[in-house]
């Protein structure tokens, strides 16, 4: 059915350095929402926060009416059930190879025969592409076939949440594309909430209900995609749209000097807002909304050229000339 | 916040937890069987071959020492007495510590560290499965049974050395030597050596999988872990073989 996830003022420090502070949102039942920020800014940290890998120094994560931060050890393993995660780096288990691996959920926690577990292996293998890879160890492969492995083993059990830490980096382009509609496709079939911290703009711009912004120790913004999309917020518009121009720099923040010189500098316009990626077959998902839908109930103009193609405002990528219809003809 | 008397403390405080959850997760089930019988394999065969050269030229060097001032003592045929006592009571437990230690637990803190990193043993915990009882007490329980039978072997071959080296090279009598095995030395002995042994194993592997659970900062990491984990062992070892040795004074009666 896919759990909601409250996160009240979670405040995370290792000693002295603060990674974030008071981070409050709300990961919405068989939703899919994106977690973006610059490098360091803490992702990884807020996802292993959520399983309860790491203990907060304040606030409160609220999966069905219990506090995570607050439960004893047992009842955490019986929590985590509800989860499935792929680690930034795959974590699997460097002794068994990509079989057992994926096998290793089902034989630990079901009583499933090992005809049953084969089936179910073999399907899971088979939907993030490993086929013929089964006998292999995770030394002997590459990055990005360790990432696909790892999302096999978090979707064996059939979790209720997902999270995904940054299931597109070491992956082609292609690869990028098949998996980011594999989330939809698995969004409308298991109907769990999805939480994906990634990099790539594209996969943010199509993919996610809702995108949040980790920067400067904080969330800076969480909430339906095309309220960020569509938002002039620096920050957020410079991230969305890879931008140099904006507050953040090489060093995560640019200091005075950078900034006064950035000033008067024409900002480009907000790009177009592309459609959702849909499933595969068609069918709705469960947190999908109309194109424009949020836009329109919030009283924002979208910029001009938006809902019209998936890949229109996708950096470096010139999107095909305005259609007629999109754009009112030059007077 | 960084007072390093302080910080030894939160480490201390974290290796007992550590101890107790061990304990606790000890009669747990499924007993990870195969996990157990391929550590008991993997740290026997990484320790048995440098106990041996190890304690060969340990009981030689107490024979030596033994033989040159019984005979100024004129006291030859206590030569094999004292030889068995050093080596039971005190050698063997000592090369024992050191190579469960040295060999044992640096391998398993390096084992674990590396699994650490990369974040395996943050993916059993998120999958519902506690390292500790799936990792951690078959490791701590073989380096236990390991160390019994490694204490076992370096008193046989401390002990043989040591008549080889009296007998053979010193020319000392063999009936002798043998005959006076039990003059000083008794079966509580053997116990005692066994029980230390036994407990050496446990707190090498304890304090090699806490090292080794808590690695961070990459593969340089580990590499400190397994350097720490190997130099706490040693004084551990020591401050408990002496206590241990002055326990069984108080306790066994002794011969003469
Ligand atoms: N166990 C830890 N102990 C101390 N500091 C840590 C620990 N884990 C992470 N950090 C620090 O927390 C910060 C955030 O790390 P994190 O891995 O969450 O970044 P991230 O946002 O995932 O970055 P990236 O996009 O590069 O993966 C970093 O500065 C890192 O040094
Ligand atoms: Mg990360």
């Amino acid at each position: 059915m896919g759990v909601e996830i409250r996160v009240e003022g979670l405040t995370k420090r290792f000693g002295s350095q603060v990674i974030w502070n008071d981070v409050s949102l709300t990961l919405p039942a068989g939703e899919i929402s994106v977690m973006l920020g610059p490098s360091g800014t803490g992702k990884s940290v807020f996802l292993k926060t959520l399983v309860g890998l790491l203990k907060p120094d304040a606030g409160a994560i609220w999966i069905q009416d219990r506090d995570l931060t607050q439960m004893r050890e047992r009842d955490l393993y019986e929590v985590r059930k509800l989860f499935g995660v792929l680690f930034q780096d795959g974590a699997l288990f460097g002794s068994m190879n990509l079989y057992d691996n994926v096998a290793f959920p089902l034989r630990e926690h079901t009583k499933k025969s090992e005809s049953d577990i084969r089936k179910i292996v073999l399907e899971k293998m088979d939907l993030v592409g490993l086929t013929g890879a089964e006998s292999k160890l995770p030394g002997e492969i590459s990055g990005g076939m360790r990432k696909r492995a790892g999302l096999a083993r978090a979707l064996v059990l059939d979790p209720e949440i997902l999270l995904i830490d940054e299931p597109d980096s070491g992956l082609d382009p292609v690869r990028t594309s098949y998996i980011n509609q594999l989330f939809i496709d698995l969004n409308a079939q298991i109907d769990a909430t999805f939480l994906i911290v990634t990099h790539d703009i594209n996969s943010t711009r199509t993919v996610p209900d809702n995108i949040g912004l980790l920067y400067h120790r904080h969330l800076a913004m969480f909430g339906p995609r095309e309220m960020l999309l569509s938002s002039e917020e620096p920050v957020v518009r410079q991230f969305l749209n890879a931008q140099t121009i904006g507050p953040i720099g090489m060093s995560e923040e640019k200091d005075a000097d950078e900034l006064a010189s950035e000033e008067g500098q024409e900002l480009p316009p907000l790009p177009p807002i592309p459609l959702q990626l849909s499933t595969s077959d068609g069918t709705p998902r469960r947190g999908e909304r109309p194109a424009g839908d949020w836009c329109r109930a919030n009283g924002i103009t979208p910029p001009p050229g938006s809902f019209q193609s998936q890949n229109a405002g996708v950096p470096g990528v010139r999107h095909s000339e305005p259609t007629p219809t999109a754009e009112a003809p030059v007077a | 916040m960084s007072n390093p008397a302080i910080g030894a403390l939160r480490q201390s405080g974290s290796l007992f937890a550590l101890v107790l959850d061990v304990v606790r997760s000890l009669p747990r089930r499924p007993f990870q069987t195969k996990e157990f019988i391929q550590q008991c394999w993997f740290i026997a065969s990484v320790t048995i071959v440098p106990t041996a050269l190890v304690s060969i030229p340990f009981g030689a060097v107490i024979a030596l020492q033994l033989g040159t001032l019984t005979r100024q003592l004129g006291a030859q045929s206590f030569t094999g007495a004292a030889s068995v006592l050093a080596v039971i009571r005190e050698a063997s437990p000592i090369v024992t510590a050191l190579l469960i230690a040295g060999a044992g637990g640096s391998a398993i803190c390096a084992d674990l560290g590396s699994r650490k990193i990369r974040e395996e043993i943050d993916a059993m915990e998120v999958l519902g499965i506690s390292p500790i009882q799936r990792l951690v007490v078959p490791r701590v329980l073989a380096a236990m049974v390991v160390s019994l039978l490694l204490n076992g072997l370096v008193s046989v071959v401390g002990v043989a050395g040591g008549y080889f080296f009296n007998v053979i090279i010193q020319g000392g009598t063999p009936g002798a030597y043998i005959a006076s095995f039990t003059a000083l030395a008794q079966l509580a002995d053997l116990w005692t050596s066994e029980i230390k042994a036994v407990i050496f194993g446990f707190i090498a592997a304890v304090v090699a999988s806490y090292k080794g659970l808590t690695a961070g900062g990459g593969p340089k990491g580990v590499g400190d872990a397994v350097n720490q984990s190997v130099v706490i062992t040693f004084m551990f070892l020591f401050v408990v073989n002496f206590v241990a040795s002055a326990v069984y004074f108080q306790v066994v009666p002794q011969k003469i």
